[in-house]
């Protein structure tokens, strides 16, 4: 009976103060559903970014072109015209624990198509690039060496080349694209990598290496080689090895001096770890604001209340109601309102998650279980402490002096 | 019924100290229908606070029923007020957007009685103290001041208590309210309840049968009193 009446006691105080008892739950939802949402669009942020590195390809090392000087003015990284088809051939017969080498030339063109035009991106390269980078042809094929040989104008195009040449569900094998004011003809399309942006991997052209070589850049040398170590452990070796080859066959004897640079993918997941680090510090940081302030709205909020009610605590003190089960009624109103108004921030939470990752495609966000206690815990805390201990103050005091409370 | 003996109460200590009751001494029967009258700062709030156990004496004893009042810790004084004391506010002290029934049955929370137990007692102490029966589910802040009073006169009755204290019971109230709640107390009176009235104003105190007059802190007089027929004395 008198668990029965604290349970009804409680519901109908907080139902017969509705807008009280909205208004503090509102500080509570607001604050939980936002550090739910924060944090899980930070971590979906991390997680789409480690995609998008993890689908460059897998033990991946980099060789680029290092900066030209000119008059001792930097041009800029990978302005230098240092790389070449031999440098490629030579780390592909002398080094060891390599899977493949892929020399590539790169450049942005437009691209015309049946009245549809696209700026997109030319890659000249080798079969071998398809094992570096994880790429999969879908349908048609790759180029054959014949076509590498004989500089043959065919190419290969990825899933967003084709929407923007041909539509979402046409067919491009076979049809006929314009780069560089010369036809080419698709041969094969590559399976959907995912990425957006300038992560974006499916908006990309392949053509056989000499065909760019004669047709796009005009000369012999390479953007960059793209290497496959054989596995993650010997990749420190073989960039060690890589480089000493190269800084031979440049003939330069001071590393420093070196006129490539090389990188691993390691380095590449480390840095960018780093930025997505710095990132969820941000999030975190809004979260943990909104948290404060919805800490402070609901202290504000609990406070009020019982300020408000410090004549009814007088007048069920007065009538011989023990001071026991006027600081039950008031905890479990406390508890009551945290705890829903805690169950609907979780839900709003998640509901904008889900949003979030329906409106914008690149980002799938991922709602973590720390986030959720901590958001739950603080806003219950402050709103248990805040709700109760002025309750129980006010159930200490006098029935006089509490009645008599203005 | 009620034994006060030498009751003091002293606020303050050392200059400050004041005294709001000076070795104050009555008794009470059962049945009786008394009046503390005086006026303010004679120390008839604070004697009422004693009488209705929500403060305890300097010095002095105070027995209700037999218990010793002066001598009991927080909760048992608790128990004290719900079981034996009905209180009538001055200012009703109703719960507010809340039902007159729900009102009247807030002395029961948390007893051992079933809920349907309580509304029926509630709707007998309601009908009891004169409140019609359409307007049991108002809430209580819809309701007239003289309709509110009576719901609070319910509330009294509800524990069946020893004692019913009414402080200022006419204090928000027009006259023709007030002559209708004393009304109401007279009868419960004449139902056999004990009732302590305590006012500053003689009219309303003259509905008792004994007025104690306090001043100072001490009883001035404690005189036998017959009520006047109030249909003679309407007056104005």
């Amino acid at each position: 009976m008198k668990f029965a009446d604290l349970f009804k006691e409680t519901i109908w105080s907080l139902a017969g103060n509705k807008v009280r008892s909205g208004l503090t739950m509102l500080g509570i939802i607001i604050g939980i559903a936002s550090v739910i949402a924060l944090v899980a669009i930070g971590q979906g942020a991390q997680n789409s970014i480690s995609k998008n590195i993890e689908a460059i390809g897998s033990n991946l090392i980099l060789v680029n072109p290092g900066a030209q000087r000119v008059g001792g003015v930097s041009q800029g990284g990978g302005s230098a015209q240092s790389l070449t088809v031999e440098d490629a051939n030579a780390i592909k017969s002398e080094i060891e624990n390599i899977q493949a080498v892929a020399p590539a030339i790169q450049k942005r063109s437009q691209v015309t198509a049946k009245g549809n035009n696209t700026n997109t991106q030319i890659l000249g390269t080798t079969a071998d690039y398809l094992t570096v980078r994880n790429v999969t042809i879908d349908s048609g094929s790759f180029f054959s060496d014949q076509q590498m040989k004989t500089s043959a104008k065919v190419a290969v195009i990825g899933t967003t080349v084709r929407d923007d040449l041909f539509g979402t569900d046409a067919n491009p094998i076979g049809q006929t694209i314009r780069i560089n004011k010369m036809d080419f003809q698709v041969i094969g399309m590559t399976i959907t990598k995912g990425g957006s942006g300038f992560g974006n991997q499916d908006d990309i052209i392949y053509i056989p290496l000499n065909t760019a070589q004669h047709y796009i850049s005009g000369n012999a040398n390479l953007s960059n080689i793209s290497i496959a170590a054989t596995d993650q452990n010997s990749m420190t070796d073989v960039q060690q090895q890589i480089t000493d080859l190269l800084l031979a066959r440049h003939k330069i004897s001071d590393s420093s001096s070196a006129d490539f640079t090389i990188m691993n993918q390691n380095d590449i997941i480390a840095t960018a770890t780093n930025i997505t680090g710095t990132f969820t510090i941000l999030l975190s940081s809004i979260a943990g604001i909104s948290l404060l302030v919805g800490g402070i709205g609901i202290m504000n909020m609990m406070l009020t209340t019982v300020t408000e009610r410090t004549r009814e605590i007088g007048l069920r003190k007065a009538i011989g109601i023990r001071k026991i089960y006027i600081n039950l009624q008031f905890l479990s109103e406390a508890i009551v309102l945290t705890f829903l108004g805690g169950a609907i921030g979780i839900f709003l939470g998640w509901l904008a998650s889900l949003a979030v990752t329906h409106f914008i495609s690149a980002l799938t966000t991922s709602i973590s279980l720390s986030s959720i206690f901590l958001a739950f815990g603080v806003s219950a805390g402050v709103g248990i402490i805040f709700g109760f201990y002025p309750a129980r103050r006010a159930a200490n005091l006098s029935p006089i002096e509490a009645l008599r409370y203005e | 019924m009620i034994e006060c003996k030498n009751l003091t109460k002293i606020y303050g200590s050392g200059d400050t100290k004041t005294y709001a009751l000076r070795d104050v001494s009555f008794s009470i029967k059962k049945g009786e229908f008394v009046s503390i009258i005086g006026p303010s700062g004679s120390g008839k709030s604070t004697l009422m606070h004693i009488l209705g156990a929500l403060d305890t004496p300097t010095n002095g004893e105070y027995s209700l029923d037999g218990h010793e009042v002066s001598a009991l810790e927080d909760d048992e004084l608790s128990d004290l007020r719900r079981n034996k004391i009905g209180f009538i506010f001055q200012s009703f002290n109703l719960l507010p957007r809340t039902t007159v029934l729900r009102n009247v049955m807030l002395p029961l929370l948390y007893s051992d009685l079933s809920s349907t137990e309580r509304e029926k007692r509630a709707r007998e102490c309601l009908k009891y103290a004169g409140m019609e029966e359409k307007l049991f589910q108002n809430l209580s802040n819809q309701l007239s001041g003289g309709q509110m009073q009576r719901v609070a006169i319910a509330r009294a009755l509800i524990n069946n208590p020893s004692i019913i204290l009414a402080d200022e019971p006419t204090g928000n109230l027009d006259t023709k309210t007030s002559h209708l709640v004393m009304d109401a107390l007279q009868e419960l009176n004449q139902k056999g309840h004990t009732i302590i009235l305590i006012t500053h104003e003689m009219d309303v105190a003259d509905y008792a049968n004994r007025i104690i007059h306090i001043r100072d802190g001490m009883v001035e007089k404690d005189v036998v009193n017959n009520p006047h027929d109030r249909s003679i004395n309407f007056t104005f």
